[in-house]
């Protein structure tokens, strides 16, 4: 996402380079060393590996060892397998993404143009869960969801939960999880949107007749697009990998895609059928982001 | 709507922010169709008062009117009124024919199309309907700010400094463009902008703006060659100030001592109440003569200046003179080429007419109003 920005100077070929120019931009390129060796070393090397195990032979063990074979039919295996698990983690995904942007929008929207000294504080507010581990607040969560506790019971006294429905270990608690977890990848990128929208465009668009709610939706919000843009992606994209809510607000019923290359590579050993889930996870998420960015248009973005 | 009477009226207008009043007690008639400039330096008030024209601040006191129409609470989207703004707050994300007709389309004119195209050819912009905001040149933008206000045919267009962004040949082309637009279509323009001679060159009617009140309204003439405070005198143009004792009121001319020498001001021109006075007379309204000439066009003659400095200018020459009292006193002369020019430690007598002089109250500071250009923004 934010590789347009990190990505140096473009070098026309056959552009009049002088040689000030062209130290500055050998200076460039070396700033990104630094990085560069370390995504190498931990992420393309990872990758590698994990594409070589993909293809071993399926009938290694743990035990005994695995050998690349070469065994392109791992992938076929892996998606008849456990296709529903990529259907559930989509709609989980997709659903919490809706859920998180609906509930972050009036939320950045209020601390970048209502807030007024407030602003700090509430940016503060809004990242402050991180202070906490992630495993912690969601084993919080089942706390809160538990089927003696005052959520579940205050829904089944208004009747909107059944005197013995509960709330933990369903789908509902799987993507409460989710949407806790994600909403500052949501709020953050809105936020810093909105705030860039100068304010007087806003005034006019009251000046040029547009109500408040039209100079929003003429201005504001397709200037705000990026946002929506990348905090669906900050929240989507790790939500479809996601096993944590799954595993400890769900049941095996609501597991995710996560939950399955989880337990094949550390519990079974399976590690052909881990990597090549990983990879058609993986793939399967770079098609949907592509397809996504397309259609909302990248040339209004920058 | 109502033809006869569209006449923009503040009536006893306050803006208070917290202990600061930025507008005090304003009362003006801006009448149809004319071109109405507020000029003030900055934080005198003036874009406030725009602005709660527009509907963008509400006014502590006080109210707005156009014809009968009180609008003083009206929500801006409901106003006729429409803003050029000192940004041009152009929506950088609609093309110029978007951005155009988007007053249009709010109100649901269904012929918007046409309009808006005529519009745009209007501003001499076709070329460039399809394009973005951010490919057009700062001229060019301020064009589309202006077409975009006019489209709406506002009872009132309100322009928030439009040309301060724009360098100053383009200014001046700006200028020129404005005025014959606003001469075509006949709406009342309400222009805020510090710069004295933008309002000079454009506007019917002047209101000089000083800390929140009006010191002073009237023609462009009217209130360069009349002031009536040390503000005016000096913000609008340059002035000499020299403080003299009144003598006598009584006749058509007030007639003051200054250091010793009799002057006279004609009685109408006297804005001044107390035993002093601040006797005020344009740099260019003085003649310079030889020492001991008899040659003096007016009546009012100051004698024992020296020059102290010579500034050639190409169509004029400024000169600096020390008076007697210690004062240096600027006198500009045209270089017409009849006479040549004097030089440092020349001995001079000062001439002028006793309809070119004012006086002002002798209580204000000789200073106010003096700054150097970018003070005033």
């Amino acid at each position: 996402m934010t590789a347009g920005e990190v990505s140096p100077l473009p070098v026309e070929p056959g552009a009049a380079v002088d040689g000030e120019t062209a130290k500055r931009r050998g200076w460039g390129w070396l700033l990104l060393v630094p990085g560069m060796l370390y995504l190498a070393v931990f992420f393309v090397f990872p990758t590698i590996q994990l594409i070589l195990t993909s293809l071993y032979d399926p009938s290694g063990s743990f035990e005994q060892g695995y050998t690349l074979t070469w065994h392109v039919a791992n992938y076929g295996d892996a998606i008849k397998s456990t296709w529903h698990l990529f259907v559930r983690s989509f709609e989980y995904a997709g659903i919490a993404t809706v859920i998180c942007l609906l509930l972050s929008y009036p939320l950045a929207y209020a601390i970048a143009f209502k807030a007024g000294r407030w602003k700090n504080f509430l940016l503060v507010l809004v990242i402050a869960p991180f202070f906490t581990s992630f495993l912690l607040r969601t084993l919080a969560w089942r706390t809160i969801l538990s089927d003696q506790g005052p959520v579940t019971s205050l829904l089944q006294t208004l009747h909107i939960l059944s005197s013995d429905g509960r709330l933990l270990a369903t789908p509902v608690a799987v993507i409460a999880g989710l949407v806790y977890n994600f909403m500052p990848f949501m709020t953050l990128p809105l936020y810093a949107s909105l705030d860039k929208v100068d304010y007087r465009l806003v005034e006019a668009a009251g000046d040029l007749y547009a109500s408040p709610f039209t100079g929003f939706r003429k201005i504001v919000f397709p200037l705000a697009i990026p946002g929506v843009v990348s905090g669906t992606l900050l929240t989507f994209i790790p939500a479809c990998g996601d096993y944590i809510n799954a595993e400890l607000l769900g049941t095996p019923k609501q597991y995710m895609v996560g939950n399955r290359i989880q337990s094949a590579f550390l519990t079974e050993h399976n590690y052909p059928l881990a990597a090549s889930l990983s990879l058609i996870l993986m793939a399967v998420v770079v098609l949907m982001v592509v397809i996504y960015v397309r259609r909302v248009g990248t040339e209004e973005l920058v | 709507m109502a033809e006869q009477d569209r006449d923009l009226r503040l009536e006893d207008l306050t803006k208070r922010f917290g202990d600061f009043v930025a507008v005090r007690d304003l009362s003006l008639t801006v009448p149809n169709g004319s071109f109405f400039a507020l000029l003030g330096p900055s934080g005198c008030g003036k874009t406030t008062t725009l602005r709660m024209v527009a509907g963008l601040e509400d006014p502590t006191l006080g109210r707005v009117l156009i014809g009968d129409q009180d609008i003083t609470r009206l929500r801006p989207y409901k106003r006729p009124v429409n803003t050029v703004f000192q940004s041009y707050a152009l929506f950088p994300h609609l093309t110029i024919f978007e951005n155009v007709a988007f007053g249009l389309r709010r109100r649901g004119v269904t012929d918007y199309k046409q309009k808006t195209l005529d519009m745009i050819e209007l501003v001499q912009l076709a070329p460039y309907a399809s394009r973005k905001p951010s490919q057009l040149s700062g001229g060019q933008q301020q064009r589309v700010a202006l077409a975009r206000a006019l489209i709406n045919e506002p009872g009132v267009l309100l322009l928030d400094e439009p040309l301060g962004a724009l360098d100053l040949k383009l200014r001046r082309q700006m200028q020129i463009e404005l005025k014959r637009i606003q001469t075509e279509i006949d709406v009342t323009f309400v222009h805020v902008t510090h710069d004295q001679e933008e309002a000079m060159t454009m506007a019917d009617t002047i209101a000089v703006m000083n800390h929140g009140v009006i010191e002073q309204m009237g023609a462009p003439g009217e209130l360069y060659e009349n002031p009536v405070t040390t503000f005016v005198a000096n913000f609008l143009g340059q002035s000499n100030l020299i403080m003299t004792d009144v003598v006598d009121t009584a006749g058509s001319d007030v007639v003051v001592d200054c250091h010793g020498q009799k002057l006279g001001v004609v009685a109408t021109r006297s804005h001044a109440a107390g035993r002093n006075a601040w006797l005020g007379i344009r740099p260019e309204k003085i003649y310079a003569g030889t020492s001991g000439d008899p040659d003096h066009v007016g009546s009012n003659v100051l004698t024992g200046g020296r020059i102290t400095d010579v500034s050639f200018v190409g169509v004029s020459t400024q000169y600096l003179v020390a008076m007697p009292w210690g004062q240096e006193l600027m006198v500009f002369e045209q270089n017409t080429g009849r006479r040549s020019l004097f030089r440092n430690g020349d001995e001079v007598d000062l001439s002028w007419s006793p309809s070119h002089a004012f006086l002002l109250d002798a209580d204000q500071d000789a200073h106010a109003g003096m700054m150097s250009p970018e003070d005033r923004e």
